[in-house]
């Protein structure tokens, strides 16, 4: 039971920042119909610039700033040189520009901060635990991510929802045209939605460093698991981001865990241990194979039209 | 439309990593096209020791390299040093990015040191970082076999780029000599004369801390490791000498988050924890394991306990025991001089993994003597390097008939250095002596 909760926490923990950074990945391809590889490099690019400057200040909140803003401007200056001119592209078009972005961008790192990694620390008064059930302390940093899950996406959520530019947001996923002749400027719309996930990628990168070793390509791993969930979820949905995300988040923690004692019934301790870790990293995909087969538009994809 | 082609996009490069992922671990199949160029970094030149430039090539000496710098002027006033064989030119495929870039470092710095001390021989040491990629590391191989066309090749840290890239070196006449990875196939069954392990086979660090841990009398243990070879080989090793565990615990290489693993071991409540993660795992364990609140006492070899990753801990670390071949304080004649020249060199205390590469230069520099600094001459050089006759920093050396070293273990303890003040192990005492692996019987070499 114990066991159960721990890993539960800890699945929790990886659902949210998988949300952070699927959240704004489904945003932008929601609205402005892009597939954006280099979602991952502005998760990099969060995690490098907290790395430099909590090395410097040595202040984590300073360092939180300071990388979800560099994201956002990055993501910004992206999207107005590059970004803008793929909207009308194929999707091919724009996954080959957006590789090509994520190359550079490793490389880019890789001549700024060298290749040696660097990491943040967590802040003192999260250093500690906190005993969230008898006899299990669990460290209050990672509690702390999930409150931070939460927080970035009801943030979202009421942007979204229940204000002018939200309507803005909502009008331009289905009616591109017509907000533009209402005299919205489209345009400048797209660009702080970009950086608004951009922002969110970039916050997700800081609070996981200090579970990463900050270098190049750090982000990779996460824009996959992202793109699993967005399809999980439906493509433009940030409801389904919410729910792919904690869904992939458990499926993965559980299966690590029990896993690897559910091939013990029928191979030996050892070969169990191996095989059962094995397996248990393509988890994930069997459900996006099952998801896809069952629901192809995700569960709460939009219905083709 | 757009929904669903966008879903498959999305689906199909989802699964092309996962495809590419797999393809990377422990595959040793020819793996060429993989397209990973863009990782390979060039070493930072600013860390990278220059070759002592000799004044004058030997004129018998065919210079096939177009990038050699101009020749120095005649008037140059250095004194030309005693050379017995000329130029060797070495391929040193190693880990110098990432988590790990340290290990590659260490053993690239200790490799150097080696043939500037000797200061005989013209080192034309060509060096790449693997990335901890087995792809690149094939690719790596395959220019230096056929474009660079070096005598020798050393340099792999881990056994998944060794498991890709060795074969493919021996198999083309090459030898082979590994300063850190000792994976089981290639000491058993794939054995191969052309292949010598100059720091231990993966096992024997782990034989040695199961030994010391059974005698300390603690009753179960729990074993983690990351899913790849030397993981594997790393908890078999234990298993060996200390009998069998509460559980096995594998986890992705490379990964950095371990709270699902401590959770298990939170669950499986042992009396004692043996790890195996080198590099940046080790860093990333430890920091989580502290964290955790969790106060099983932890035990490995010397690469889950090395000055970095004890750094990490900081003063909780002092009292830590591990195990390994080497430390900086053992009594040996030949190791105070390599501590000494290589804390002037670098300004810093050597790591296990420095050590390594030293002992693989001098048994190079060793072998050259005896076959009259020929490296092309492969047989003499491999009868040479058989022999093994050289002042190992580690004291006592000898290669068993599959080519792999019989030499005595040691337990270590964190302490802090009563001199330069940081953390560092110090020898305790002898756990196994002239200790061979398990697989040598496997090998047809020598039989």
């Amino acid at each position: 039971m114990q066991l159960f909760v721990e890993q539960t926490l800890n699945g929790l923990q990886l659902g949210f920042t998988l949300l952070m950074v699927s959240a704004g990945l489904t945003l932008i391809f929601g609205i402005m119909n892009i597939i954006n590889l280099a979602h991952g490099s502005l998760f990099m690019v969060g995690a490098f610039v907290a790395a430099d400057v909590g090395g410097r200040t040595g202040n984590y909140a300073v360092a939180l700033l300071a990388g979800t803003a560099a994201a956002a401007v990055v993501g910004m200056f992206v999207e107005f040189v590059l970004i803008r001119r793929l909207y009308l592209r194929d999707h091919l078009d724009q996954v080959l520009a957006t590789f090509a972005l994520v190359l550079m961008a490793n490389e880019a790192v890789q001549m700024i901060w060298g290749t040696r990694p660097g990491g943040v620390s967590t802040p003192a008064f999260l250093d500690r635990t906190v005993t969230v059930f008898p006899g299990l302390p669990y460290p209050a940093y990672r509690l702390a991510i999930i409150a931070a899950g939460i927080a970035a996406i009801s943030s979202l959520y009421l942007l979204v929802d229940r204000t002018r530019i939200g309507m803005w947001i909502r009008a331009g996923t289905t009616h591109r045209e017509l907000l533009g002749a209402f005299g919205v400027n489209v345009r400048l719309l797209y660009t702080l939605v970009f950086a608004i996930g951009a922002g969110l990628a970039g916050f997700a990168g800081v609070v996981a460093s200090p579970f990463l070793s900050v270098e190049s390509g750090v982000g990779d791993n996460f824009l996959i698991l992202s793109f699993v969930v967005i399809v999980v979820g439906g493509i433009g949905s940030l409801k389904g981001a919410v729910y792919g995300s904690l869904l992939l988040g458990l499926v993965d923690t559980w299966a690590r865990t029990y896993l690897p004692l559910g091939f013990d019934g029928f191979l030996d301790a050892s070969t169990a241990a191996t095989v059962g870790a094995s397996v248990a990293s393509a988890s994930i995909y069997v459900v996006m194979i099952v998801v896809l087969v069952v629901k192809p538009n995700g569960l709460f994809g939009l219905p083709d039209g | 439309m757009r929904i669903r082609r966008a879903t498959l996009w999305l689906a199909l490069l989802a699964a092309l990593a996962l495809v590419a992922s797999a393809c990377g671990d422990d595959d040793p199949e020819p793996a060429t096209d993989a397209g990973q160029t863009d990782a390979v970094q060039e070493p930072e030149p600013a860390t990278e020791p220059e070759p002592a430039e000799e004044p004058a090539e030997p004129a018998d000496e065919p210079e096939p390299e177009p990038a050699e710098e101009p020749a120095e002027p005649a008037d140059e006033p250095e004194p030309e040093p005693v050379v017995v064989g000329g130029e060797v030119k070495v391929g040193m495929i190693t880990t110098l990015s990432g988590g790990a870039a340290y290990l590659g470092e260490g053993v690239r710095d200790g490799f150097q040191l080696a043939f500037d001390l000797d200061g005989r021989y013209e080192l034309d040491l060509v060096i790449e970082d693997d990335a901890q990629d087995p792809a690149v590391g094939q690719q790596l191989a395959d220019r230096m076999l056929s474009r660079d066309e070096v005598d020798v090749m050393t340099g792999i840290i881990f056994s998944n780029v060794a498991g890709a890239v060795v074969p493919q070196v021996v198999s083309q006449d090459t030898i082979y000599l590994s300063p850190n990875a000792g994976p089981s196939p290639f000491a058993g069954a794939q054995c191969s004369e052309n292949y010598f392990v100059v720091s231990w086979q993966n096992d024997n660090p782990a034989e040695a801390m199961g030994e010391y841990v059974a005698g300390q009398g603690f009753g179960s243990v729990v074993a983690l490791a990351p899913n790849y070879q030397a993981g594997q080989d790393s908890v078999n090793g234990f298993k060996r000498n200390f009998g069998e565990v509460a559980a096995e615990i594998y986890t992705e290489l490379g990964a950095n988050d371990y709270a699902q693993a401590i959770a298990q071991i939170r669950d499986a409540d042992p009396d004692a924890v043996y790890f195996f993660y080198p590099g940046g795992m080790g860093i990333a364990f430890v920091q989580q394991y502290v964290a955790s609140g969790l106060e099983i006492p932890v035990f490995g070899p010397t690469f889950s306990f090395d000055e970095f990753i004890v750094d990490a801990i900081g003063e909780a670390a002092v009292g830590l025991r591990n195990s390994s071949f080497w430390a900086p304080d053992l009594d040996v004649p030949a190791n105070a001089a390599f501590v000494e020249a290589y804390r002037e060199a670098y300004g810093t205390t050597p790591t296990g993994y420095a050590a390594q590469g030293f002992d693989t230069g001098n048994l190079l520099i060793s072998a050259l003597d005896a076959n009259g600094g020929d490296p092309s001459d492969i047989a003499g050089l491999r009868a040479a390097l058989r022999e093994a006759n050289f002042d190992s920093v580690r004291g006592d050396f000898e290669f068993n008939s599959n080519n792999h070293p019989i030499q005595d273990w040691y337990l270590l303890e964190v302490v802090q250095d009563p001199v330069h003040g940081d953390l560092t192990n110090t020898v305790v005492e002898v756990i196994l002596e002239d200790h061979a692996d398990a697989y040598a019987a496997e090998c047809p070499l020598g039989g």
